[in-house]
């Protein structure tokens, strides 16, 4: 049971955190035909763009009501309704998700009070999907606007069920969190798919940010769950949430339309995976296909070949609550200890990550302390990249952003395929630091007893302590 | 006779050896080595051992000429550490083509050594013969002296192609090559009294560097490593040494005792695996120097560094003993020296259920009899049910053995630390049992063991590979115990002397035919113990246990077939 601590400065150095705001514009380009839209100035929207077309590679639809001082002064009814008219006519949205940011929230505009006076006064639109999600900056993470986002999606866009007793029980709805990459969500349809069942995911990043080619140049979402489609949500046998943070939209939905949920903390490791395939053979009630068991024999072998790797270091890690309950533990499963484990927001499962203590805090403390504890193996997104190489330790890079490596859309952690795929490229990371910083030489040895005769070097000491915490 | 067949008689007939000289002189004939059998053997050819004894020398260009799979396939597979040049990581071959082979390899062989005097300069070449061109002819002993006179650097052939037998052969002809070649062409700059040789440690893992430190505090010179983070220049001056040390395995003791016999130079044979073979070596170090003319005060210097270390690798050991509480070790060496690796981890608190066999105590050979049936390197030619049952019976935390049996281990789930040559981490001297009693530390608490022991979601109860295999023996068990004209026939096929494929029953036979009354008796009507002689204590104690006589014939001759 781990301690969830502040850290109490009073001045973040390094952040780990991204705003909510970007959370839930994130959340929104999992539908078809979307425009995100923040409403605040334009610098709001442009730090967010940047960031996501850095980390996707990909053009990112994202619209500002660009607030200026005085509108922001005197509220900012005209500038959502300007940027709503013209998104529409630019670029004709299947929907417009609009997102608070910390500049209206202050001056506390009532953009729910604003959409009702858009349809009121331009009747055509009394039908567009508007959706509005309030995440002011100043509160919370990004995984905390994505999972706004999408409790207000389901409450806005889902339809009770026409006839509550006649379910489709081959369809599933899945509400991923804001951890999963594109590619994780093509793994989880094909794997729901390969059991004969229909997955309907919100948001669907995997068909809108996953990198394709598209036919057609537009300036929304290229793919992504249709609104039609998430109307029908409420028809669905089951609903899956995936990481505690969604388990507010799934209760929403079960709210609104009966659909009862199963939540998977994690999806990252063997007996996550184990969880998923025993339950999607109980509600298809078809055996696991083959390949699935093959893959969970190559999950195995590879935990086997990679703990020789992974076994016994000491691991700094920095991660929004879901993805470091999830990747750490898998980490720690491999025989990881994790001595640094920063995060950047609440969430309950916090206090199960396998460490001493979570800090919800920054960059800077993740390295201060990865130092301080003499880690060997540094976890966290792109910008941990400076920490690593003062440190001097393998880095992987994991979440949102990873600006400076390509391919962040497909990295897997979900499935049998996607821990097995994790191991092996934490475990390479690892031997390849061996091989460029540790060769021994003919002095490694030459004072290995540490200062004190007696005493085992600092180094055995650290191991004892730290494989203490394993039991 | 040609010259490689009479250095391969001459390898053979090796008066050092003690199982060597227990031998008639017809086995000693056929070899020191189990032959091999064809679509039985997985071991590596005499090329390979040449090449795994030699190419820890770091500054030598290793020239392999032969076709491209000699060297194309195995190259830069070793964990040896250098300290100074890196060319031996660097990869020649001739790269023979079919050209070569029908007009001959020698040109091109000619022609690759002066490219690579050319562009990497080193300070002497060693060409490894192969089997194609031993085949075809090629002469490299002509074209190495050639090329030496014509470049003006030593050129040194090492005649060991891969069909002229095992890996352990090659080793002894490469130690030939260097006592015709290299041993005694160079002297050295200056000598001391302290000067040794070490002979068969090939710096894996760099293992060496934590052994050396002490020596350097002693002000012991190690003239020369063969070959482990060798130089070339060493080696040929290292016929100047006052003392050498023979590590471990005999692979290089032809090497050893020809030094003695040329240059004077005492040996013996130790190991730094374990701290009090640690202890052992750095005294008869010490005491052979000593008795070459250098000062009895090394003595007691020795003593009290090894008392200090000692002191220090016991303390770092002990504090691991609460956690290590209960828990048992299923230790199976091959190669390295098991008897001071023991007494580290049950200082550790670790019990021990299962051991080679060599030095084994009398009370550990019952328990490892119970445990296994037979001698400990049985387990290598286990089949994996066997090996997971007896795993299982032996209710052990964690496996310790060399990495032939890795695979079966981890698939059985059961921890498993790597203690064999082909292992990544350094466990020689003191520091080095401390370094592997922390990782077995590591490797026992590793939470990956509950996660991959985790029934699959479709497992049904019995339907696990582990659990058929449990079934299928305990039925083959419950058949035998039901038919004892089968169980006799099993019992009588048991293998007892791997090496020269000899059966318990054609043993038991053999002692009740002659009268045989000592394992030598059994070896020379059966040639059981003729090989590795591991089996001969287990010859020891059918002999103790008494043939059964005054079985019905009908049941001896049915079980006979």
């Amino acid at each position: 049971m781990a301690k969830v601590v502040h850290s109490r400065k009073a001045c973040s150095v390094n952040p780990l955190k991204m705003s909510q705001p970007i959370g839930a514009a994130l959340a929104f380009m999992g539908l078809r035909g979307a425009m995100p839209l923040l409403h605040g100035s334009q610098g709001c929207t442009s730090f967010g763009l940047v960031l996501f077309v850095r980390h996707f590679k990909e053009a990112i639809p994202l619209q500002t009501t660009a607030m200026s001082e005085v509108a922001t002064v005197l509220g900012g009814y005209e500038n959502v309704e300007q940027a709503v008219l013209n998104i529409i006519k630019r670029t004709k949205p299947e929907i417009i998700g609009i997102a608070s940011t910390g500049v209206t929230e202050t001056k506390g505009d009532d953009v729910l009070g604003y959409i009702e006076l858009i349809r009121q006064n331009h009747p055509d639109l009394r039908n567009f999907p508007l959706v509005y999600v309030s995440t002011p900056d100043f509160k919370d993470a990004f995984q905390d606007g994505w999972e706004k986002a999408v409790t207000r999606l389901v409450e806005e866009l889902v339809e009770p069920p026409a006839n509550p007793a006649r379910r489709d029980p081959t369809c599933i709805n899945v509400l991923p969190g804001s951890h999963l990459t594109p590619g994780d969500i093509e793994e989880l349809r094909t794997i729901i798919e390969d059991f004969g069942l229909e997955p309907t995911f919100l948001p669907d990043l995997g068909g809108s940010l996953d990198g394709h080619i598209p036919d057609d140049f537009t300036p929304t979402t290229i793919g992504g769950v249709g609104v039609d489609e998430v109307a029908t949500m409420g028809d669905a046998g089951w609903t899956i949430a995936i990481g505690a943070q969604m388990r507010a939209a799934a209760e929403a939905l079960e709210k609104k339309a009966g659909v009862p949920f199963r939540l998977f903390e994690r999806l990252c490791g063997l007996e996550a995976n184990d969880e998923l395939i025993a339950f999607m053979t109980e509600i298809s009630g078809r055996p696991a296909p083959a390949k699935y068991r093959r893959q969970r024999g190559q999950l195995v072998d590879a935990m086997l070949d990679g703990h020789f790797h992974i076994g016994g270091r000491k691991l700094a890690i920095g991660a929004e609550p879901d993805l470091l309950y999830d990747v750490g533990s898998f980490m720690h499963e491999m025989g990881a200890q994790i001595e640094v484990a920063i995060t950047t927001t609440q969430s309950p499962v916090l206090e199960k990550v396998p460490a001493e203590e979570v800090v919800i805090g920054d960059l800077e403390d993740l390295e201060i302390q990865a130092r301080e504890k003499g880690c060997d193996l540094f976890v966290t997104h792109s910008h941990g990249r400076q920490a690593a190489a003062r440190l001097k330790i393998p880095f992987h890079r994991l979440g949102i952003p990873m600006f400076d490596r390509l391919g962040a859309g497909h990295k897997l952690s979900v499935g049998y395929r996607g821990g097995r795929d994790l191991i092996f490229q934490v475990a390479n990371l690892i031997m390849a630091d061996r091989e460029e910083n540790h060769e021994v030489t003919t002095e490694t040895w030459r004072n290995p007893w540490g200062p004190d005769s007696a005493e085992p070097a600092p180094e055995e000491a650290g191991a004892a302590i730290a494989t203490s915490l394993a039991n | 006779m040609t010259s490689l067949s009479a250095t391969i008689q001459d390898v053979f007939n090796e008066p050092s050896c003690a199982k060597n000289a227990n031998k008639s002189e017809a086995e000693k004939k056929k070899g020191c080595t189990k032959q091999l059998q064809p679509g039985g053997a997985a071991g590596g050819c005499a090329f390979d051992g040449a090449k795994i004894a030699l190419q820890p020398f770091t500054d030598v260009a290793h020239l392999v000429h032969g076709p491209i799979a000699c060297e194309g396939n195995s190259w830069d597979n070793r964990g040896a550490a250098s300290s100074g040049s890196d060319l031996w990581r660097t990869s020649f071959t001739t790269d023979m083509n079919e050209t070569d082979v029908v007009f001959g390899g020698e040109k091109r062989l000619f022609k690759s050594c002066r490219e690579i005097i050319e562009k990497y300069d080193p300070p002497a070449i060693f060409v490894y013969q192969t089997c194609v061109p031993a085949m075809i002819g090629d002469d490299i002993n002509a074209v190495c002296k050639a090329a030496s006179e014509k470049f003006g650097k030593p050129v040194i052939p090492v005649n060991a192609p891969g069909f002229v037998g095992p890996k352990n052969l090659g080793n002894k002809l490469a130690g030939e090559a260097l006592l015709d070649h290299v041993i005694g062409t160079v002297e050295p700059e200056y000598t001391t009294p302290y000067d040794i040789n070490i002979i068969g440690e090939f710096n894996l893992s760099g293992e060496l560097w934590q052994v050396k430190p002490l020596l350097d505090e002693l002000g012991i010179r190690v003239l020369s490593c063969i070959s482990g983070d060798g130089r070339y220049n060493e080696v040929a001056a290292s016929h100047r040494a006052k003392a050498s040390m023979m590590v471990c395995s005999k692979a290089m003791i032809n090497v050893a005792r020809k030094m003695e016999e040329r240059y004077g130079i005492p040996f013996f044979e130790g190991s730094f695996y374990g701290i009090e073979d640690s202890s052992d070596s750095l005294r008869e170090l010490a005491r052979l120097l000593i008795s070459q003319g250098a000062p009895e005060e090394l003595m007691a210097r020795t003593e009290k560094l090894i008392a200090r270390e000692e002191a220090r690798a016991w303390a770092a050991i002990a504090k691991y003993k609460p956690r290590f509480k209960g828990k048992k070790v299923l230790l199976i060496t091959g190669g390295v020296k098991s008897w001071s690796v023991v007494a580290a981890l049950q200082e550790a608190g670790l019990e021990l259920v299962g051991t080679s066999v060599k030095k084994s105590t009398r009370e550990d050979k019952e328990r490892i009899k119970e445990l296994m049936g037979q001698d400990a390197h049985l387990i290598e030619d286990m089949t994996p049910r066997e090996m997971y049952k007896m795993l299982k019976d032996a209710k052990a935390d964690i496996m310790l053995s060399g990495g032939r049996s890795q695979f079966i281990a981890l698939k059985a789930t059961m921890p498993w630390l790597d203690i064999n040559q082909e292992r990544h981490h350094a466990y020689m001297g003191y520091i080095g049992m401390v370094k592997l009693v922390k990782e077995i530390d590591k490797t026992l608490y590793n939470p990956v063991w509950e996660q991959v022991r985790k029934p699959a979601p479709w497992a049904k109860p019995g339907e696990s590979w582990q659990d058929k295999a449990l079934a299928q023996i305990a039925a083959e068990e419950a058949e035998l115990a039901a038919d004892p004209v089968k169980a006799e026939q099993v019992r009588r096929a048991k293998a007892v002397c791997i090496c020269k494929s000899v059966s318990l029953g054609a043993i038991e036979d053999a002692i009740r035919d002659f009268g045989l009354t000592s394992v030598e008796g059994v070896r020379e009507k059966t040639n059981a113990s003729g090989g590795c002689g591991a089996c001969a204590l287990r010859i020891e104690e059918i002999l103790e246990a008494g043939v059964v006589v005054g079985q019905p014939t009908e049941l001896q001759n049915v079980a006979a077939e």
